[in-house]
């Protein structure tokens, strides 16, 4: 006898159940498995009375599913859904992959002795500091001598596409986030799940939806990880302007588009940047996680040292990952930093 | 509806804040008082019936104490805020009626706001802020600079074109606020509290400023404040306030002389009556002027002045001109008992007739 018979006695559901304390020919649990090899039955005492879960449930009627019909229900559910999924959802990404194969072969494609300028005239003309250019150059040049630049460049080239597609949808997220307290809670609960998800957890159903040699699977995975900073950031940032200032534009006769663009959004900008600056963080992290399904870059290199224990590579690899970091960081720090002292009152 | 020389009439205007104003409108027609409707229904009666003509051309004062409701009934001016009920009527259109593209039109072109806290914006130059409102209708920086300068080297910001508001002290950002103002060339101009986070000696310049460019330009100024001695200094046409009503109205030397109830006579008290009352306030108005052997006077000297001129003689009557032609006498010891706030003058005609 099962401790819950009588849920299903009262309830006279017995008929449904079928006889009771037989295992039907289905799964048998742990419990019946001890309970058959001691040869005598269960004897379970109040202390030990179990919770009513979907397992014991199922000892005292054999028509209640188990809990592994659920988890195996849910991929089934997921299977059946897949392919209309795919349909949908493969043409609208198909420009994510594109955008990452193109950036991936431009960055490779590129000499050193030209990228390595560009890169130092992009942080000269975002930070106007000698100082962090010279940091570009000297982390830059020490990955390229330990033969680490293709990589670095890799990772670089989805980094950059990432985050850029993160900023395109994340502040129109955002600046419709501020505008209906609707949106906001909608959004909120979304972003949270986002940003609290284990990244692993929806990188499986993504393999499921996509090929792993797609770039767009870990493309999608690194954004759903990074977006929610620049999206929360644009939100507070716009939410955050000063209400005379708004006040002032309208009774001057602004239009509200005017007020966003003339108003809000730059009145917004340290907040949005610091989202981007975070966005562009998180991706990088995200980036090694994602090399598990296939994304190129210094995150193969760790995955390398992890898998064969190549304690050096992973090292070494792990290093570039930190200077690569400590170096958008800064680049993006500076920006930052510029927006606020031309806006600081 | 208007008459000519009125520039915004409000009629009937009423706010109730809450989650059924009309109900609460209901209730107030029906008697009740702001106390009770915020008790018993949660609402707060934000302006009772107010009925207020603003003269073109002068600069109408409203004043009261905080909660009263000034700041709200300035919004309802450009509708800012929406009343509950009422008429607000502009160059004889109830702008209550106007359409959003109407409304931004009015707010271009006809009516400018200056603000207590200034509300710059402060990723603009002083000279991009200044010119505001032709940069909204899509004027680029190059058009309206000449206009922006214009205007911000009359109210005494020359050379700060190109700083940032932050760089500027309060008393400068809040010259920027009315350069912005003038510069979109709009016939009224509403100011909130416009001088009150201003320290006393700045605020007592912009006060000169202020009633300087009132000589020059005549704009239809709504000048909000808490501050009498401010309302008084300022004021054409004086609008008090209390708990969302319009206790007062009219031209503050008469208020002054005859305070409507306890609550006014309370505020008037402490003011310096010598040196805001004039002369034409409390002179006898005898065309033929018998006595005023002292000397002759202006009618529109403040009465300190008169007493300085007197060296403290009560003995002394004075004759009062106007435009060089004699309008009346005033006595010395009137004059006197004018400056006792409870002793009221024993003329009231003539108070309400000056001016």
């Amino acid at each position: 006898m099962a401790t819950y018979d009588f849920i299903f006695d009262g309830l006279g559901l017995r008929n449904w159940c079928g006889d009771s304390g037989d295992d039907g020919g289905g799964m048998t649990s742990m419990a019946q498995l001890l309970a058959e090899t001691s040869g005598n039955d269960v004897v379970v005492s109040g202390w030990e009375t179990p919770f009513p879960s979907m397992d014991v449930l199922h000892e005292a009627c054999t028509s209640f599913p188990q809990s592994r019909a659920l988890t195996s229900g849910l991929e089934e559910g997921f299977l059946t859904i897949k392919d209309g999924l795919k349909v949908v959802v493969d043409p609208i990404t198909q420009p994510l992959s594109w955008a990452l194969e193109g950036a991936l072969w431009v960055m490779q494609a590129v000499p050193w002795f030209i990228m390595i300028p560009l890169l130092m005239g992009i942080a000269y003309a975002v930070s106007r500091s000698v100082k962090l250019v010279g940091l570009v150059v000297l982390c830059f040049g020490f990955l390229a001598f330990v033969d680490y630049y293709s990589y670095t460049m890799q990772t670089l080239a989805i980094i950059f596409v990432c985050a850029i597609i993160c900023v395109l949808f994340g502040v129109p997220i955002g600046i419709s986030m501020s505008r209906s307290d609707r949106v906001q809670r909608t959004m909120i609960p979304i972003l949270d799940m986002l940003q609290t998800l284990p990244p692993f957890v929806y990188l499986i159903p993504l393999i499921f939806l996509f090929s792993v040699t797609e770039p767009k699977l870990y493309g999608i995975a690194i954004i759903l990880y990074a977006i929610v900073p620049v999206v929360r950031l644009t939100d507070l940032g716009i939410r955050l302007v000063d209400p005379d200032v708004i006040e002032a534009a309208d009774a001057f006769g602004m239009t509200d588009r005017q007020k966003l663009f003339n108003v809000q959004i730059p009145l917004a900008l340290p907040n949005i940047m610091a989202g981007v600056n975070q966005t562009i963080m998180m991706s990088l992290a995200m980036v090694v996680i994602a090399s598990l399904v296939s994304a190129p870059g210094l995150g193969v290199l760790v995955l390398r040292g992890i898998r064969s224990l190549e304690l050096g590579v992973g090292l070494l690899s792990g290093l570039g990952i930190v200077l690569l970091a400590i170096i958008l960081d800064r680049v993006t720090k500076a920006a930052l930093a510029r927006i606020n002292v031309s806006q600081s009152r | 509806m208007n008459e000519p020389d009125i520039k915004i009439s409000i009629r009937k205007l009423y706010k109730i804040f809450g989650d059924d104003p009309q109900m609460g409108l209901q209730y107030v027609n029906d008697g009740m008082g702001k106390t009770d409707l915020l008790e018993e229904h949660k609402q707060v009666l934000g302006l009772n019936d107010i009925n207020v003509d603003v003269p073109t051309g002068k600069t109408t004062v409203i004043m009261g104490l905080s909660g009263s409701g000034k700041s709200t009934l300035i919004r309802h001016l450009n509708r800012l805020i929406e009343p509950t009920a009422g008429e607000v009527w502009v160059d004889g259109d109830n702008i209550l009626e106007y359409n959003d593209a109407e409304l931004r039109h009015l707010r271009q072109h006809k009516m400018s706001m200056v603000f207590q806290k200034f509300a710059l914006l402060p990723h603009r130059t002083v000279l991009q802020n200044a010119g505001l409102a032709p940069s909204i209708e899509g004027e680029n920086e190059r058009a309206y600079a000449d206009e922006a300068r214009k205007w911000l080297d009359r109210v005494g910001l020359q050379g700060q074109a190109d700083q940032y508001p932050h760089q500027l002290s309060g008393g400068m950002q809040q010259r920027v606020g009315i350069a912005r103002a003038l510069t979109s060339n709009s016939d009224i101009m509403l100011m909130d509290e416009a001088f009150s986070a201003l320290d006393p000696l700045i605020r007592t310049d912009m006060q000169h400023l202020l009633i300087e460019l009132q000589a020059e330009l005549q704009k239809t100024v709504v000048f909000i404040t808490h501050d009498l001695d401010e309302a008084l200094k300022l004021a054409d046409h004086l609008v008090i306030l209390k708990d969302g009503f319009v206790v007062q109205q009219g031209e503050p030397q008469h208020i002054l002389l005859h305070p409507a109830d306890p609550y006014i006579e309370d505020f008037v008290s402490d003011i310096n009556r010598a040196r805001v009352l004039r002369v034409r306030s409390v002179m006898s108005r005898t065309p033929d002027a018998q006595g005023g052997r002292a000397g002759e006077i202006d009618h529109d000297d403040t009465l300190e002045s008169v007493i300085a001129l007197s060296e403290g003689d009560t003995a002394l009557s004075y004759r009062v001109m106007k435009d060089g032609a004699p309008v009346g006498v005033l006595d010395m010891r009137k004059l006197v008992r004018a400056l006792v706030p409870s002793v009221q003058s024993d003329d009231p005609e003539s108070a309400r007739l000056s001016g």
